[in-house]
This record gives C-alpha cells, sequence and structure tokens, in this order.
C-alpha cells in the first residue's frame, strides 16, 4: 500500500492536480454506487452487469487520472485476467450447484421474503460473480487497449 | 409522450448522420456518444431503468475508450468518392429494405401494446417464484438463466480473444530473448 501511495503522489504521471483531487473525492463513491447496484440488483434496477462496468470505470478513472502504474499496481493485468475467469467460473459453479435442486441453473436457496436483502436465492451470488467477471473484464479490456496499444504506437514512431 | 421519442428520434438519426459524414475522428466519436445517450434517454422514458442504467454505463466506457484509441490513431478520414455504380446498387438496396419493412411490420403490435404471452406468467410470478422484486433480475438469472450464462461466455471469449490479438510479444517471443541472453543455441544453429 505504501508503495501506491508514493506512486499516486508523483506528478509526472497522470493527468494534473486538479483531476487527481476531483478522483481522490469521487472515486470510493462510483466504487461505493457500483457495490450498491450490485446488492441490490435483485430489489432496485441494476444487477451483475451494469455494477460490474461501474466498478470497472472506477479503475478506468483511477488509471486515467494516475497514470498507469497506480492502477497497475492496485490490480495488475494478470489479476486482471485471472478475475475475469474466476467470475466465469463462479457462474458455472453456482449454475452446477443448481443441479441439487434438479436442472441446471436451478433457483435451490431458500427464497426468502420478496424485498429484503437476503432474498431470491441464487440471484445475488449470480449477481455478484457477474459483476467480478464484467469488472475485470472491461478493465482488462482497457489495459490491453490503452498499455499495450501505446507501446505499440511508440515502437512504431 | 409521443413527440418527446420522436423528438428523441430524431436527435438520433442526426447524431448518426453527424457521426457518419463528418471528417475528423474525435467529433464523429462523440456523435456516436450522442446517439448512445438517445437511446439510453428513450428507454429510460420507456420504463426500463435497467437497461437504462445499463446503457448510459457502457456508453460512457466505450467513450472513454474510443476517445483514448483515436487520439492516438492517425485521424485522417477515408476519402472515397462514390460511383455511379454503388449509389445505385445502394439505393436499391435500401428500397427493398423499406419494402420489406412495411410488409414485415404490417403484423406487429400497436406501439406500447405487447403481446404478453409468456411475459404475462413472468410478470405476475416473479415474486413468488424467484423471490426478486425487480422483475428484470429476476427473470435474467432464474427464468431466462441459461441466456445470462451464454451472453457471459460471450463476454469471456471476446475478451480472451481481445488479449490474445492485443498482445504484443507473445510467448515465443519472450522464450527467444532468452535464449539470446544466455546464449543457449538453438536446435537449427547447432
Amino acid at each position: 500500500m505504501n508503495n501506491i501511495r508514493e506512486l499516486s503522489k508523483d506528478e509526472s504521471s497522470g493527468m494534473t492536480i486538479i483531476v487527481k483531487t476531483i478522483s481522490r473525492l469521487v472515486l470510493s463513491f462510483i466504487l461505493l454506487f457500483g457495490f450498491y447496484i450490485i446488492l441490490y440488483g435483485h430489489i432496485t434496477p441494476g444487477g451483475g452487469f451494469a455494477g460490474g462496468v461501474i466498478l470497472s470505470i472506477s479503475y478506468v478513472l483511477l488509471m486515467l487520472a494516475f497514470g498507469s502504474k497506480v492502477a497497475l499496481a492496485k490490480l495488475s493485468n494478470f489479476w486482471a485476467s485471472m478475475l475475469d475467469n474466476l467470475g466465469a467460473l463462479a457462474f458455472i459453479v453456482i449454475g452446477f450447484l443448481g443441479l441439487t435442486g434438479g436442472y441446471f441453473m436451478t433457483n435451490f436457496i431458500w427464497h426468502g421474503h420478496p424485498g429484503q436483502l437476503i432474498s431470491a436465492g441464487i440471484i445475488p451470488l449470480c449477481n455478484i460473480a457477474i459483476a467480478i467477471k464484467v469488472s475485470a473484464a472491461l478493465y482488462a479490456i482497457f489495459i490491453g487497449l490503452s498499455i499495450y496499444g501505446r507501446i505499440v504506437t511508440e515502437e512504431e514512431k | 409522450m409521443n413527440a418527446l421519442f420522436h423528438v428523441l428520434m430524431l436527435f438520433m438519426l442526426i447524431g448518426a448522420a453527424v457521426a457518419i459524414e463528418t471528417k475528423n475522428m474525435l467529433s464523429s466519436v462523440i456523435a456516436a456518444g450522442a446517439v448512445g445517450f438517445g437511446v439510453s434517454l428513450m428507454f429510460l422514458f420507456l420504463g426500463a431503468p435497467d437497461i437504462a442504467i445499463t446503457q448510459v454505463i457502457v456508453e460512457v466506457l466505450s467513450l472513454i475508450i474510443l476517445i483514448r484509441a483515436t487520439t492516438f490513431a492517425d485521424n485522417r478520414a477515408i476519402e472515397r468518392k462514390m460511383d455511379s455504380f454503388s449509389t445505385v446498387t445502394g439505393l436499391i438496396f435500401i428500397g427493398f429494405l423499406v419494402m420489406a419493412a412495411v410488409w414485415a411490420f404490417q403484423d406487429l403490435t400497436p406501439f406500447g401494446e405487447p403481446l404478453m404471452r409468456v411475459s404475462r406468467r413472468y410478470l405476475s410470478g416473479t415474486a413468488v417464484e424467484t423471490g426478486a422484486v425487480n422483475a428484470v433480475s429476476g427473470i435474467i438469472l432464474d427464468y431466462r438463466a441459461y441466456d445470462t450464462l451464454g451472453e457471459a461466455i460471450v463476454l469471456f471469449t471476446s475478451i480472451l480473444s481481445a488479449f490474445v490479438i492485443l498482445r504484443r510479444r507473445g510467448k515465443k517471443d519472450i522464450e527467444a530473448e532468452d535464449t539470446e541472453e544466455f546464449g543457449i543455441l538453438e536446435q537449427e544453429q547447432l
């Protein structure tokens, strides 16, 4: 963590101090809103995909404002790819666990009372799995398109 | 309400035309983003907040990625004059498309009055059968979870292939660098 703090104070990388200050203030709220959208996906509008994209946007903002070193120190491209795989695997594992209730993707957990946070069986779990998968995947795409692409342009120039 | 939809549609059509016709790549990307925001407003006023949220967020992310991509690329628009043959064939195909669309859309139900055969059961049964108050979540993760699995697999595969294609150095290159560094000769050199 100390390393990240030092990296984020490096003024040569990333955008101006105005953008950095605003990002410091806003980033945690974006993350919080993403978690809210994911966890309340079965009660209010939203869900795993939308919340996952919000989480990935917070990482994209981190990368744009503070430079790629800080963002990659938080979540490296290896771990982004790994979380992408783990999220997809978790979704399929939940689907196969549904076989205990009869068939693939059964809602096998007790449904609870509609409207409460812990209800609706596997739907919140699926939302979380999809959110991990989507957030890591879109962040990985941004890494791939910005960092790898920039190396290519510098080499060609 | 209908007038609002017509204004939004006109806005989206103008945005799409600007996105195609403008010479500057950056303004083209921004015009495409305007079309996306028009779509999300449309979904919001049609009463689909789930899709509106997803649309507006994905639009923001894709706009960031596209702007990032276009600022590094050379912004020359491809100049190509339409010859008469391609214009005529294009017009003929547009005519066919309009005719087929008019023929096909006659059987459609009026705007805002869907057929509601399967969906009626979904809407009435979601809260009881799945326990989810948000009907959209109940449908996509319980009734139609298999569809969502397919969607997740599509995203997974596309991102895997994007990583493979965008990666500049393959594993073979790293091995070749090692042989250079440590002086291990390859089979052919021996």
